[in-house]
């Protein structure tokens, strides 16, 4: 198993990670196109679907451990205010209750990248952590936060970036309102000159809104100690980041920690980070000799567990008269709530269309709110919606059908670095899915649609990173029948991940996979690899399987031809056996193998490769969107989405298309339902919970149609994958607002696009 | 609807005796270490006095316990029955994460009071099942992939069940108004339909 320690970046989460990692330097024969393979591609059932259909699958919502005993946390009742006091005594006469944590008797952890504590004298947001109640039910637990007595002395607050922006505005912290102290900064030629050979200059202003992620299980953990170990359950997207964050909060070796997540009720991003929840669990853990688990409500989710943050994007484009970009510039404001986060969108505006001169500024702004996290394609699918509906405007002005103007600016090579790309299979997303919709055919002159109810059609592209890369581990034991467990370094999050996984290793070795076990989240027995976040699971994890299977079937080959005496050269494996090519009197198969060699079981630990150096790694897409318009209620009714990408290779057909469907949907809810209202006036979350925070129903679904443009990535990877869970939801947004205009005539340039907002565009 | 009756054949002697859980009958109490005996001595003694007697059928079994008031249908399946294939989502009757059957029809059971569940008939998620043999609907929701995540997965089911067994041969408009009550946030919407429309037309 060669191996080199490597220098090497990949995306991730809006943000290039940089590790020096060890790497598989295998080479593995290409696999060809889906059609010539056997298990993967296919469209299999995913193997964790009985546990989760019976309701045996155990979600740390669902961890009972004998003696457990429950905590709750609570949260602030204003947006910005200092301590001054906090009575304990009356909720710990409460019978039932243990112990209560408050900052006042809490280790300084610090948290939030040093801003605060983990639990700190001064609360920034509604729902900030003021204290933590353990008692031996839920009821009492609850109970008991309504009994202490908290004084606060309330201070002004801002729940704007454009507050945040003004010079005497309230600093949140001390070093001021701007993350970072400055806006993120990029530029590339020279804007003013391009902006001097523009026949066009044109500029416009889009915003977003607070959007949150709302997955069905709540934020939770356990924990148990046993001695100085600890384990811990949580709903988590990375066991190894909580691991490491709660072994350093508490000051113990890696060792001593163990983290499981067998199965996790979703996380879109949410989930990347440790909670505060955790190690408070663990702290009360420790201090009371029992098992406790602490779970965060529905309310407190849509307060401080994470967002997508707002924005506010004004961008301006210099064109020729052919519609050719000359230059672009944007400049964006975020609100990222109360303690540091990014609220970027420039990704795609810096990185679709060719444009040699470019500009972007974008300012992270902190106010009294909740704090953001990644939320699926952080900034992607904010910045895309402002970008796509003002390439839309753009074709206009030049008068250019929308899907010529982006063909004309296509950008053959990468215009942030100049590299070239692994593959870019854009143009055939976008012929795939014109055809699909009826792009030439169906679509209307602009706002000629005749009577109340008027349809039109739109479209959106996508960029996403999605590389995947090392470090990235599979370990694959073979036991003595045959039959195989898989540990990957990962935690599944309905994505999919047990299931690949076992395709990848049964491919190579043509083992069924009723015959495989996988093991994923448990941070003391799988591999290390990274957090499930930046659509990296499967291009990373995928190839390191590969590697693992294809080492077992040298192993397998070596092993077999000592046994049988014959060079490996005239041996052939198939079906888990291997042949003698010119005498097939001579075969051994696995178990055979095994107990010729006295051995119980044959161990490979599998690695991803490098990515390949001087080329930019991405996925593509678009999204095409019909539409139909009440023009009296304001109501929009989306009646087909297509979404034509290239992702790489599809390692399942049928968990592809449910989590293409699953983006595409909460892009309809972004685009049109889903809004996180914080009130000026009180600081306060005004929704939060899910009769006042629309997600989308069943009934809100159109028809959708997928087409998967590319085969497999061969210069990227061993399998060829790129990741798709972010690329799903990218355009879906921008798509419905340009059909919405295709329809109108008026453009909503405000999301979500609700009837209030049709109704204004189309009478005021 | 209180089960009353129950209360005189429930006597504090037959509780102390299944101490460590307040649940009697074909559940079995589980044994409880001795340090915790006393305590659970000392609720037995206060808690008959405040806690209700309630007896209903959940998955075909008879079931009866004591319980606080307060506690609705779902917290008694999951925490004192160990039925936690029955999930809590919002916890305020909004998204159908705790669906079960109550006499053969969906209802939430995290929006309903455990004591009004009385002498009903429950069906849960686990209930479904015949031994570890999954039921024609279950295995539907595999085949058609009708998950992600699956937290969401066994309220789905039983509202999918609901809907058979009103009718089991439904419209597409039936199934779609029967299964909007159920939230998915990974928004497995497509396949979930696919997964109902696969488990009705067994019935044709």
């Amino acid at each position: 198993m060669p191996r080199k320690i490597v220098k090497t970046k990949y995306f991730f989460e809006e943000d290039y990670r940089e590790t020096i990692a060890e790497v598989s330097t295998d080479k593995y024969e290409d696999w060809k196109n889906n059609d010539t393979l056997k298990v993967v591609g296919k469209p299999v059932s995913r193997i964790d679907g009985y546990d989760k259909v019976s309701g045996t699958a155990k979600y740390t919502f669902d961890v009972d451990l004998p003696g457990m005993v429950h905590a709750r946390i609570l949260g602030s009742a204003y947006p910005n205010a200092i301590i001054k006091k906090i009575n304990i005594k009356k909720a710990k006469q409460l019978e039932g209750v243990l112990e209560i944590l408050t900052f006042e008797n809490t280790p300084k952890i610090p948290w939030y990248n040093n801003s605060t504590f983990l639990f700190d004298s001064h609360v920034r947001c509604e729902g900030d952590e003021v204290a933590a109640v353990v008692a031996e039910s839920e009821c009492i637990a609850e109970e008991a936060l309504k009994l202490i007595e908290v004084e606060y002395e309330q201070l002004p607050f801002v729940t704007s970036s454009n507050g945040a922006m003004k010079t005497d505005a309230v600093k949140i912290h001390d070093n001021g309102n701007i993350v970072g102290g400055r806006p993120a900064e990029y530029s590339r030629g020279n804007v003013d000159e391009g902006f001097k050979e523009a026949d066009i200059v044109f500029e416009d202003t889009f915003d977003t809104q607070v959007a949150v992620h709302n997955p069905t299980e709540v934020h939770c953990s356990a924990a148990n100690w046993d001695g100085n170990k600890l384990t811990v359950w949580d709903s988590t997207q990375g066991v190894f980041a909580v691991r490491n964050v709660v072994s350093a909060s508490l000051g113990l070796p890696e060792s001593d920690v163990t983290v499981i997540t067998k199965y996790m009720g979703g996380g879109f991003g949410g989930k990347l980070e440790t909670g505060k929840y955790t190690i408070i669990a663990a702290l009360l853990a420790r201090d009371l000799g029992k098992p406790v688990k602490i779970t965060v409500n529905r309310k407190q989710m849509n307060l401080i567990t994470g967002n997508r943050p707002d924005s506010t994007q004004s961008l301006k484009a210099g064109i020729k008269k052919d519609g050719t970009l000359t230059a672009m510039t944007l400049t964006s404001y975020s609100a990222v709530g109360a303690y540091p986060s990014w609220g970027g969108c420039s990704g795609p505006f810096r990185s679709i269309y060719k444009c040699g001169n470019m500009k972007t500024t974008e300012y992270s702004l902190m106010i009294n709110a909740g704090r953001a996290r990644a939320f699926r394609a952080p900034g992607h699918v904010q910045g895309t919606f402002a970008l796509e509906s003002f390439i839309d405007e753009l074709a206009e002005k030049a008068g250019i059908d929308p899907l010529e103007f982006r063909l004309k600016n296509y950008s053959e090579t990468d215009p942030n670095s100049g590299n070239p790309y692994t593959t870019k299979l854009l143009r055939e997303a976008y012929k795939k899915g014109s055809e699909a919709i009826g792009w030439h055919q169906k679509r209307k002159a602009t706002g000629s649609d005749t009577g109340y109810l008027k349809r039109g059609i739109g479209m959106a592209t996508q960029i996403w990173g999605g590389s995947g890369g090392p470090p990235a581990y599979v370990t694959l034991k073979l036991n003595s029948d045959g039959s195989a467990i898989i540990l990957g370094g990962s935690q599944d999050i309905g994505t999919g991940t047990y299931t690949f996984l076992a395709q990848v290793v049964s491919e190579v070795l043509e083992i069924p996979m009723n015959k495989m076990q996988v093991i994923l989240g448990n941070t003391s027995s799988i591999p290390f690899g990274p957090e499930s976040g930046g659509s990296t699971t499967a291009p990373s994890l995928s190839p390191a399987a590969r590697d693992a299977a294809e080492q077992m079937k040298n192993k397998i080959m070596s092993g077999a031809s000592a046994v049988l005496g014959l060079p490996e050269n005239e041996l052939i494996y198939k079906e888990a056996a291997v042949y003698a090519i010119n005498d097939k009197s001579k075969s051994i198969t696995i178990p055979d193998l095994m107990h010729r060699m006295h051995e119980q079981m044959f161990i490979t630990n599998g690695a991803r490769s490098v990515n390949p150096e001087h080329y930019a790694i991405n996925s593509f897409g678009a999204h095409f969107a019909e539409v139909e318009v009440n023009t009296e209620t304001g109501k929009i009714k989306i009646l087909k989405i297509v979404a034509a990408h290239d992702i790489g290779r599809v390692l399942n057909k049928k968990t592809v298309e449910n989590q293409f469907h699953g983006g595409i949907i909460q892009g309809i809810g972004f685009a049109l339902m889903e809004e996180r209202i914080l009130d000026a006036n009180t600081g306060k979350v005004l929704n939060t919970d899910f009769h006042t925070y629309k997600i989308p129903t069943i009934q809100d679904v159109p028809e959708i149609e997928i087409h998967v443009v590319s085969t497999g990535d061969n210069l990227l990877s061993n399998t060829g994958v790129k990741g798709m869970g972010e690329p799903a939801i990218i355009p879906t947004a921008g798509a419905i607002a340009n059909a919405v205009y295709n329809a109108i005539g008026k453009r909503i340039k405000s999301l979500p696009m609700t009837p209030d907002k049709v109704l204004n565009a189309l009478y005021s | 609807m209180k089960d009353k009756s129950k209360s005189r054949v429930f006597s504090r002697r037959n509780f102390v005796k299944g101490i460590g859980t307040s649940v009697i009958g074909t559940y079995a109490a589980a044994p409880v270490l001795s340090k915790f005996s006393m305590k659970i001595f000392e609720e037995a003694e206060t808690e008959s006095k405040t806690k209700e007697s309630l007896s209903l059928h959940v998955n075909g079994k008879k079931v009866s316990v004591l319980i606080e008031p307060e506690t609705t249908l779902a917290e008694l399946l999951r925490n004192k029955l160990k039925l936690t294939g029955t999930k809590i989502i919002c916890n305020q009757g909004e998204c159908g994460g705790c669906t079960v059957l109550m006499n053969g029809k969906a209802v939430s059971s995290c929006h309903l009071l455990a004591i009004d569940a009385a002498g009903s008939e429950i069906i849960t998620i686990e209930g479904l099942m015949s031994g570890e043999k999954l039921h024609p609907i279950q295995e539907a929701f595999i085949e058609h992939d009708g998950l992600q995540c699956g937290f969401c997965t066994p309220g789905q089911v039983m509202a999918a069940q609901a809907i058979l067994i009103k009718n089991p041969k439904p419209s597409k408009d039936e199934i779609l108004q029967g299964m909007s009550g159920n939230l998915c946030r990974c928004a497995a919407y497509p396949n979930i339909m696919k997964s109902v429309i696969a488990a009705a037309d067994k019935n044709k």
